[in-house]
């Protein structure tokens, strides 16, 4: 033990660099504007009915898109590793390879597929089909999350469905089982703590987000993230946007509890806790 | 697979990859509008390099990504060695969970908690806050492609350096880091990539008139389509896809 001389600077960085930071939020949520001052004001004041409809607009919309991934992923996990050895890299590849491209540019993507004018409309109307005009509304920012977030869903269920005993389920088909039935009762809950951990990949960066809502929502349409960012950026009311972050990480902190709380029944499958 | 598996796999694909898809194609369309195809154009491409803001944006985006990736490496590797040799193991959960912690936090969090100490430490924002936050940001990740691979070192070569008289820096440099290499340059890659794919955090440390690329795409955005911000994706999209096999071929090497 007589070379810790590597292990106070990286003691003293995580110290200066993740922990002090994230103190100074709080500090901030809990004093007065320009002073040390100890206040609840700003929590008050984050707590008001305007900003808390706020917050639950961007829970529901990433809920529902955590819940439209979920949907749509599942199916795909299960694709994925039911497919050929020799092709089941491949996929996974292919699925992995959009996650890498820059967040703004897959949004920005969008933003041109749905315009007024664009491509995917002049598709409908060739087809003598009615052009359809959701880019700046909720629906075009849940396209967006669940566009974005798609294969944080697909990975962490695919991962647990490939460690998964196959014996169980040649043991159900021999007990008589069919394929509904070994489903529902052997593969689904088996891979819950990947469905779970899939959600909270999901979740957790559409409730955030202040790209997607900002590029794809138009003005009106705020998420928290939007107010977070302008109290930071625009009004400089850092006490009130600390706050509000404050609040922000309390319903992240709830909804990963409820959904490790879960996650840990099925032990190993969940990737956080 | 049957007809209706294969079918189900082709749209999901074919959601993940026709947007991306989409904008290449038009970074190529002599025409503004997307409604039609004029033809096939390199103007945009051309524009973009007579483009100071956009040159400009790059050359931040480069210079962050290396500086950081460098600084990020080394401090990382330095940690990650420190963590496997010299920690107590409830000191080393510890250790782990606060490492992982900025993996876990959301992007906005970060990056306002960082604005926040470089205020808070009258660093004026602009190339070095964003330096040093790229580099904090990228230090878990190098710690966490360098741990296992130190995991897998055989202890007693370290020993045995001590042993026949080296110090603990020459052991250190002789012996463990020629093993571990290759993790490092994974961690490096890796980090590299992360940096010049950040938004979020960049965008709440960085002064005014230091834009990185992802800014820059962020504020033309906002202000509209433009086909020249098609052009950069393309170039941006190239150029993390090469990085990306780049890494993967690494991965796949290193396992074996």
């Amino acid at each position: 033990m007589g070379r810790r001389w590597l292990v106070y600077p990286y003691h003293t960085w995580m110290l200066l660099f993740t922990v002090i930071p994230l103190i100074l939020i709080f500090f901030y949520a809990f004093t007065e504007p320009n002073s040390t001052q100890f206040t609840l004001e700003n929590i008050r004041h984050a707590a008001e009915p305007v900003y808390l409809g706020v917050l639950w607009h961007s829970v529901w919309l990433a809920g529902l898109s955590t819940l439209l991934c979920f949907l749509i992923g599942y199916p795909m996990a299960m694709i994925l590793a039911k497919s050929s050895v020799k092709y089941r890299n491949m996929l996974v590849v292919l699925i992995v390879i959009p996650m890498w491209m820059n967040f703004l540019l897959r949004t920005y993507a969008w933003m041109t597929l749905l315009e007024k004018n664009g491509p995917l409309n002049a598709i409908l109307l060739h087809f003598g089909l009615p052009a359809i005009q959701i880019l700046y509304t909720d629906y075009a920012v849940m396209l967006g999350m669940v566009y974005n977030f798609l294969p944080f869903m697909i990975l962490p269920i695919y991962s647990v469905l490939m460690k998964m005993d196959q014996s169980l389920l040649e043991a159900a088909e021999d007990l008589g089982a069919g394929a509904w039935t070994s489903f529902r009762r052997i593969t689904f809950p088996l891979s819950l703590p990947g469905v779970y951990a899939g959600m909270i990949m999901v979740f957790m960066p559409a409730v955030t987000t202040f790209v997607i809502s900002r590029l794809l929502g138009g003005g009106q349409y705020m998420l928290i993230g939007n107010v977070i960012e302008e109290q930071f950026l625009a009004i400089g009311n850092w006490s009130f946007g600390s706050a509000l972050s404050v609040l922000m990480m309390a319903i992240i902190l709830v909804s990963m509890l409820f959904l490790s709380r879960y996650s840990k029944e099925g032990n190993g499958g969940g990737m956080f806790f | 697979m049957g007809f209706l598996k294969r079918s189900y796999a082709a749209v999901i694909f074919a959601f993940l990859y026709i947007p991306i898809f989409v904008l290449i194609v038009f970074s190529f369309n002599a025409s503004k509008s997307r409604a039609s195809w004029d033809g096939f154009t390199l103007r945009w491409y051309a524009d973009l390099f007579d483009n100071s803001a956009i040159l400009n944006a790059l050359y931040y985006t480069l210079s962050i990504a290396v500086l950081a990736a460098l600084l990020a490496t080394i401090i990382g590797t330095l940690a990650a060695f420190a963590m496997y040799k010299d920690m107590r193991p409830w000191e080393k959960k510890i250790v782990m969970n606060l490492t992982y912690l900025p993996v876990l936090n959301p992007d906005i969090v970060t990056g306002i908690s960082l604005m926040l100490l470089f205020i808070f430490m009258k660093i004026n924002l602009g190339f070095l806050s964003l330096l040093l936050a790229h580099t904090i940001f990228n230090v878990p990740y190098v710690i966490l492609t360098v741990l296992p691979k130190l995991r897998q070192f055989d202890n007693n070569l370290y020993e045995a350096a001590l042993d026949l008289g080296a110090s603990p820096a020459y052991a250190f440099r002789r012996i463990v880091f020629p093993e571990i290499m290759p993790g490092i340059v994974t961690g490096a890659l890796f980090a590299f990539t992360l940096s010049i794919d950040d938004f979020v955090i960049s965008f709440f440390t960085t002064g005014s008139g230091i834009n990185n690329l992802s800014i820059l795409i962020y504020s033309m955005a906002r202000r509209g389509i433009h086909p020249t911000i098609n052009a950069l994706s393309t170039l941006l999209f190239l150029a993390v896809l090469i990085l990306l096999l780049a890494v993967n071929r690494r991965v796949v090497r290193d396992k074996k």
